[in-house]
């Protein structure tokens, strides 16, 4: 047993020192798995790149350009799972146009597996969002949202699990208060919970209940607000628990690089929001490895 | 490392390996990075040609030229009033205005937007309907509402309490030292308590939005029947050069 964890501490410090060509070798064998997650927020209808004489983002974005990349991402690890943490409507003329309809098409032919449903997104009323269902062939999850009252009942999960080459993943998503941020005749009887007592429930579920190897959190909540009575991410990853990644939303926060923090049992976990209007993509790895390899119960994070 | 502690590395690996085949697996690294859809990506055909016939119909329509910015206009230029707020509520004052005489006999007294309303700042150079997309992608219409002296005050309270820019037109306000109004005047004239003020916003800010509470105290409300978009395009379209500028509209006495 004492060599077993010498094996185990050599190999990670190893890893740990850089020697990429040995990552490599252990994750093509059968027990290293790589899940790749891929990520987008507060898009708001931005469908072309930025023109170029844009003042803040000239030449950046654009969904044609989103997709030839997130394609190559799939083609390097087709265990890849695409989210997005809402806000996809509203911001420029394809939504008032088109009503959503071009978002969720092409947000389908990205094979997009997820969304959480922002503040925005009510911009048409409740049936402005139904009539758009049709057009989205992913799943929208919110767990703090009940729509039992209303006519897009049926339409949203609190979450879901995704089975990825033997990973059981699972993900819940969360909205922001509505009031003050949503007229009532847009979200009519649409039900807000408290996001952190909701998101404790979710990750026990998923994690504890269903066994998942990997819970993720789509928070439209926002990253980190200085009245402490709104909740944000960064509240959340200290109250939870088994969440391991939030991707966040909302206050269209361009993080250069996931927060790394501490959640409520002391562990690391990530946050991230990669700003707004599709400019950026986050790109978040995880490698599984077999129990007895890993050594120690936290994961090694690294952040580039 | 020198070469015999990483073949002594690799050989632990492949033991590692073998020996360890079934068992349950664990998260053993997480790495993250942020990737930038920069221009040199290349395009989908597939996707854009799906797009195509959408973005015609929409550039057909959005972009000729209706008018041209001197310079950068920008919601975030001043502390008080921004250059870009300064534009909004002018034009939602000099459009809306004409129409509420013309139904109720009255004038506005001054217009109230919200900072969060202005989407996008304005390029120099061209500006099209387009443009006024951007800054005001939300279809809100232009309400204007008559309050009393006292919701007033707690409309400037919250102005200044909120330390934002919000877009302001027609009233002007100084600050003291201790960030409290020394001077308030209304189309030039001191503000008077005892007095009803027809105030411009939008529906949004009316029901609720951005939680001016101070809004429900309305005594009486008209909607025209205006998006405040519209008011823009439609100001752009008389106007051919912006150049708002910061103002002492909303400024702080030293």
């Amino acid at each position: 047993m004492k060599r077993r964890t010498f094996i185990a501490k050599t190999t990670s410090s190893a890893a740990f020192l850089g020697l990429g060509g040995l990552q490599v070798d252990a994750g093509s064998s059968k027990s290293r798995k790589h899940l790749t997650i891929l990520h987008t927020n507060d898009v708001h209808s931005h469908i072309d790149p930025f023109p170029t004489v844009h003042q803040e983002y000239p030449n950046m974005g654009g969904l044609a350009k989103r997709a030839s990349l997130v394609a190559n991402i799939r083609k390097e690890n087709p265990n890849t799972l695409l989210f997005d943490a809402g806000d996809i409507f509203q911001g420029t003329p394809y939504f008032n146009f088109y009503g959503g309809e071009l978002e969720f098409k092409l947000m389908s032919m990205l094979r997009y597996d997820a969304s959480t449903i922002g503040n925005h997104d009510f911009d048409n009323g409740i049936d402005g969002l139904l009539a758009q269902m049709p057009h989205a062939k992913f799943e929208f999850l919110s767990a703090n949202y009940d729509f039992s009252d209303t006519v897009m009942n049926g339409h949203v999960k609190p979450y879901k699990i995704f089975w990825v080459e033997g990973l059981k993943i699972g993900v819940y998503g969360l909205g922001i208060a509505l009031d003050g941020l949503v007229l009532p005749k847009l979200s009519k009887e649409t039900r807000y919970s408290d996001p952190y007592e909701i998101a404790t429930d979710c990750e026990y579920e998923l994690k504890i209940r269903q066994a998942c190897d990997l819970v993720i959190c789509l928070s439209h909540l926002g990253y980190s607000y200085t009245d402490q009575k709104r909740p944000d991410d960064l509240g959340l990853a200290a109250r939870t628990k088994y969440t391991q990644l939030i991707i966040g939303g909302h206050t269209h926060t361009f993080l250069e690089k996931p927060t790394i923090v501490k959640n409520g049992i002391g562990n690391d976990i990530l946050v991230n929001q990669v700003g707004c209007y599709g400019i950026y993509l986050g790109r978040i790895d995880f490698y599984f490895e077999d129990v007895d390899k890993v050594g120690t119960d936290v994961a090694r994070i690294s952040i580039s | 490392m020198n070469l015999k502690i990483q073949h002594f590395v690799i050989f632990l690996t492949i033991f590692g390996l073998i020996s360890c085949t079934k068992q349950p697996q664990k998260l053993s690294q997480i790495s993250g990075k942020r990737l930038p859809i920069a221009s040199s990506l290349k395009v989908d055909d597939s996707i854009d040609a799906f797009i195509a016939p959408y973005r015609n119909r929409l550039n057909s329509v959005l972009d000729s030229t209706l008018a041209i910015a001197a310079h950068n206009i920008s919601k975030t230029d001043g502390a008080y009033n921004s250059s870009a707020g300064n534009l909004m509520a002018d034009i939602v004052y000099a459009e809306a205005n004409p129409i509420f005489k013309m139904r109720t006999g009255h004038t506005i007294d001054f217009v109230f937007l919200n900072f969060g309303g202005i989407r996008a700042p304005i390029s120099v150079g061209k500006v099209t309907t387009r443009t006024a997309f951007e800054v005001m992608p939300f279809d809100n219409s232009i309400v204007v509402v008559k309050l009393d002296g006292k919701t007033v005050i707690k409309l400037v309270d919250y102005l200044i309490e909120s330390k934002k820019a919000h877009p302001i037109s027609g009233i002007q306000i100084a600050l003291d030292a201790t960030n409290r109004p020394s001077k308030i005047n209304i189309q030039g004239k001191p503000f008077e308590e005892g007095k009803d003020y027809f105030v411009a916003t939008s529906d949004y800010l009316l029901e609720g939005g951005d939680n001016m509470v101070f809004f429900k105290e309305a005594k009486e409300q008209t909607n025209i029947d205006y998006y405040v978009r519209n008011a823009m395009i439609d100001n752009f379209k008389k106007v051919d050069t912006l150049s708002p500028v910061v103002d002492d509209r909303f400024y702080k006495m030293n």
